[in-house]
């Protein structure tokens, strides 16, 4: 083995808050390393140090036993390295082929040379296995597609060295699958390729080795083969974490939210969820399990109030919802969590007490003599910070500092501190670290046995499985079955998933 | 603990405008430089029309009164991201309002009157936004066309006014009748032309930042500007927010039109706004879209206003010079902006964008 790629005590401070703290980090040639951390543990920060986006207060980079500066991502990619973010960056009304044109060097002024892309990006997807059209319009690729236009982009201009941030957070198993057999491919044809993830059975299944980052230290490096799931969440978290836990039993109250042959369309105006009848009960979590876009959005967009009906009732302990705003929902007790929480779930650019007040901004005591009581709100923020473990020197920092599972704490804490007699959860845990998972899954216990009705909506299977008392399983937008975790076969939960098989309720 | 954060911030936002003014100066000083006279020489006569003696000063406070109020007024449209370019329309219809309720009200004592033409401009001002802001929550009509469209609205009904209906009885020129001594406002000063509108604008100043920092109202109307889709989901009325935000925005700027009739005109001359609308626009992004960044901003352009027509006289360089140090400052303004990437007016114009695309 060689070293391609040395980091040195890196360090980058953000104010108060150290993200990196004398980081080191070395990469063999050919390897898949991981790197592992709890939220906010600093990982995304030393992969844009390492990217060119930011720069380091102190420490050195090598590549190839040379010292080099990495001004910007140009200069980085120039040294082989390509990233693919958390969040893509991609312009969705271009075609594939017109997105990775954007910023490559050696184009013609006055002329767009698409087919000489176009080729290039058939023969890459044939090399690797990563099949897209590189005539499609962006904005019709589903998210999986969307990560391989954005691999092909990096690879387009020559990297050596994969980053892939939290590449599987988004994906459904099939398309994880498919990723790590592209990854496969790359290393064999001499690629390197750093893994960021939270999921530690993908990490025991594809890397090499595995660096653990923790309040901005490096635990320490490992061969995947030397470790286990088990080792690895204690290095991360610093104490002993229980990977499964019991469900909490509760008594069934009142049926709370009742379905009733529900029909809406998407964005697109296209039918995407086609008479789905269910209730919900308070004391219960009921899970729908289904591969992404599958009609899980609008089903949730329906219910909040955020898309509009087509046909059928939505109601809350007996009354109607059909006709109210999604304000008037939340008046009445309906709690969401939105899975596109950048987008609609939170303002970035506010802070995080602000976030946290917003929802009821016009109602004592968040105001005081007509004013804003900044007090209270920063009292308020306090608080929930402490008991959701937030990562944040304090109320007042934007969210859009905070990391990304960080962001997601901010929002499931609102949600929940409305205390909401019906709540509405969409990729809850989506991009979280496996202690903060616990946390919130714990959160969702807790509620539940306060009577509140959950309805969880998750693509990650597992996470259904774990939580839910009864699990519904949504195809095409249609209700495929009902099962109750345990006592069927995972194989029949697949093929539901599948639409290939559709069980009588 | 707070506070120096806050301070911090303000320091912050300060400096990209800032270095735009040092870096639009240095440009114009290459111009000065091209027709052949010393930029020191000329700025210096500049900041001596403007800051060299109390009456200089008091001209520079008399046109800050118009930027700042109307500059105030666009800064709350653009936190709301409605992009409104309705000032010059709304000072107009604000100036014509006070005119109307100082001439056929003009029977009423002062203390009564004044305080009535304040209010008669901040309405009519606040009707010419509530009308785009309407447009653009119901029907999603683009509020920087309606407005423009508006300017040229108030100017000619006006201009229909003052050669009509509310014409000077038995005058020669299109003008109104000067209006009742009872609704003048007082001068500060004797013998210059600074009136206690520039107390009004202070206390705008106050109370918009009271508003838009400490109030849920300013919260929510900043929440619809940053993000329209999780506003309504978090369940604020949008719509409502974009009207109100319109409707403060021309109320602003309609005060700013009743200090200019019943402060200094007495009477509705077609034209009397001289472009303050359109100043303040530059006046509320120089002023980084915060009230008191505003007050330096209005500050700063009224004093090349008036600074410019000194250096004029002593230099012979033109007036249009000051202009294009103006523009160049708005423009650097702007790249700053871009490049900062956090900016207010980045994320206004990126939601304004954003909801072009939805609707
Ligand atoms: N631009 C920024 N300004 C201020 N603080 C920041 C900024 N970017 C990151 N941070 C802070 O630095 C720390 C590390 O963040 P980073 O995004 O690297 O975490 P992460 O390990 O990628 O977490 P996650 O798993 O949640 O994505 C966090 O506490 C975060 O709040
Ligand atoms: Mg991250």
């Amino acid at each position: 083995m060689d070293t391609l790629l040395e980091m040195k005590n890196i360090k980058k401070y953000f104010g108060e808050v150290k993200a990196n703290d004398g980081i080191d980090l070395d990469i063999q040639r050919g390897e898949i390393h991981a790197i592992l951390g709890e939220n906010g543990a600093g990982k995304t920060t030393l992969m844009n140090i390492l990217y060119g986006l930011y720069h380091p207060d102190q420490g050195e980079i090598l590549i190839k036993g040379e010292e080099v500066q990495i001004s910007n991502p140009k200069v980085a990619l120039h040294l082989g390295i390509g990233m693919v973010h958390q969040h893509f960056m991609l312009v969705p009304p271009f075609t594939v082929a017109e997105n990775i044109s954007i910023g490559l060097e050696g184009q013609k002024l006055y002329k767009l040379d698409l087919v000489d892309i176009e080729d290039r990006v058939r023969e890459l997807s044939q090399k690797y296995g990563l099949e897209v059209d590189p005539k499609a319009k962006v904005s019709q690729l589903s998210v999986g597609v969307q990560q391989r236009v954005e691999i092909i982009k990096v690879l387009y201009r020559g990297a050596e060295i994969l980053v892939l941030d939290e590449p599987t957070a988004v994906l459904t198993p099939q398309e994880v699958k498919e990723l790590f057999i592209v990854l496969k491919n790359f290393v064999v044809d001499g690629g390197t390729v750093i893994f960021i993830s939270h999921k530690l059975k993908e990490i025991m299944e594809i890397t090499d080795r595995v660096t653990v980052l923790r309040n901005g230290t490096k635990i320490s490096t490992v061969h995947t083969k030397d470790t286990s799931e088990k080792e690895l969440a204690r290095m991360m978290v610093g104490k002993e974490v229980l990977l499964k836990y019991e469900k909490v039993e509760t008594k069934k109250f009142e049926k709370v939210l009742s379905l009733k042959d529900v029909y809406c369309k998407n964005v697109k105006g296209l039918s995407a969820v086609n008479g789905v009848s269910f209730d919900v009960y308070g004391g219960e979590i009921l899970g729908i399990a289904g591969v992404d876009g599958n009609g899980q959005k609008e089903l949730a967009d329906v219910i909040s109030g955020i898309n509009e009906i087509d046909s059928g009732e939505i109601s809350l302990n007996g009354q109607n919802l059909n006709e109210l705003s999604p304000y008037e929902r939340i008046c009445i007790g309906l709690g969401y969590v939105p899975d596109d929480r950048r987008g609609v779930g939170l303002l970035t650019p506010f802070s995080i007490s602000m976030n946290l007040a917003i929802k009821h901004i016009s109602q004592q005591p968040y105001k005081k003599y007509g004013l804003l009581n900044h007090a209270y709100i920063e009292q308020n923020a306090k608080e929930i910070i402490a008991e959701y473990q937030v990562k944040t020197p304090s109320g007042q920092v934007p969210v859009s500092n905070l990391s990304g599972g960080n962001q997601q704490k901010v929002l499931l804490a609102r949600e929940i501190s409305c205390q909401p007699q019906a709540l509405v959860i969409s990729q809850p845990t989506r991009g979280l670290d496996i202690g903060a998972m616990e946390f919130i899954h714990k959160t969702l216990f807790r509620k539940k046995s306060d009577g509140t009705a959950i309805l969880l909506i998750s693509s990650d299977l597992d996470e259904i499985l774990e939580v839910s008392d009864r699990v519904l399983v949504i195809y095409e937008g249609t209700i495929m079955g009902e099962f109750i975790p345990g006592l069927i076969p995972i194989e029949e939960i697949g093929l539901m998933m599948a639409g290939v098989v559709k069980k009588e309720r | 603990m707070e506070i120096p954060s806050e301070v911090r911030k303000l320091a912050i936002a300060a400096v990209p405008p800032i270095v735009a003014i040092v870096l639009a100066f240095l440009l114009g000083s290459i111009l000065i430089f091209a027709v052949g006279v010393s930029p020191i020489v000329a700025y210096r006569s500049m900041l001596d029309g403007a800051f060299g003696n109390i009456k200089s000063f008091t001209e520079v406070l008399v046109k800050m009164y118009p930027l700042l109020l109307a500059g105030l007024g666009i800064s709350i449209a653009f936190t709301a991201g409605a992009i409104s370019v309705g000032a010059e329309g709304q000072i107009l219809m604000g100036g014509l309002a006070t005119a109307f309720v100082g001439t056929y009200l003009g029977f009423l004592p002062a203390p009564l009157l004044i305080p009535i033409s304040i209010m008669a401009g901040f309405l009519a001002g606040a009707v010419w936004g509530i009308i785009p802001g309407y447009l653009f929550a119901k029907k999603g009509l683009s509020v920087v066309i309606n407005t423009i469209m508006l300017n040229y609205i108030a100017h000619y009904l006006v201009n229909f006014f003052i050669n009509g209906p509310f014409k000077e009885p038995g005058g020669y020129y299109p003008q109104s009748p000067r209006i009742s001594e009872n609704a003048y406002w007082p001068s500060i000063i004797p013998g210059t032309r600074l009136h206690i509108g520039i107390f009004v604008a202070l206390v705008a100043v106050i109370c918009v930042y009271i508003l838009m920092k400490h109030t849920p109202l300013g919260v929510k109307i900043s929440s619809v500007g940053v993000n329209q889709k999780a506003s309504r989901y978090m369940g604020i009325k949008v719509e409502k927010m974009i009207i109100i935000a319109l409707a403060f925005s021309g109320g602003l700027a309609g005060i700013a039109g009743a200090g200019e009739i019943a402060g200094i005109h007495h009477r509705v001359l077609s034209g009397f706004s001289s472009n303050y609308g359109w100043d303040a626009i530059a006046v509320a992004l120089l002023g980084k879209l915060h009230p008191f960044g505003i007050v330096l901003s209005a500050l700063f352009w009224a004093a090349l206003r008036v600074g410019a027509n000194n250096m004029q006289r002593v230099t012979q360089i033109p007036v249009s010079l000051v202009v294009t140090i103006q523009a160049l400052t708005i423009f650097f303004v702007l790249i700053s902006e871009m490049w900062q990437h956090k900016g207010k007016l980045a994320s206004v114009t990126h939601t304004f964008l954003k909801r072009k695309s939805i609707s």
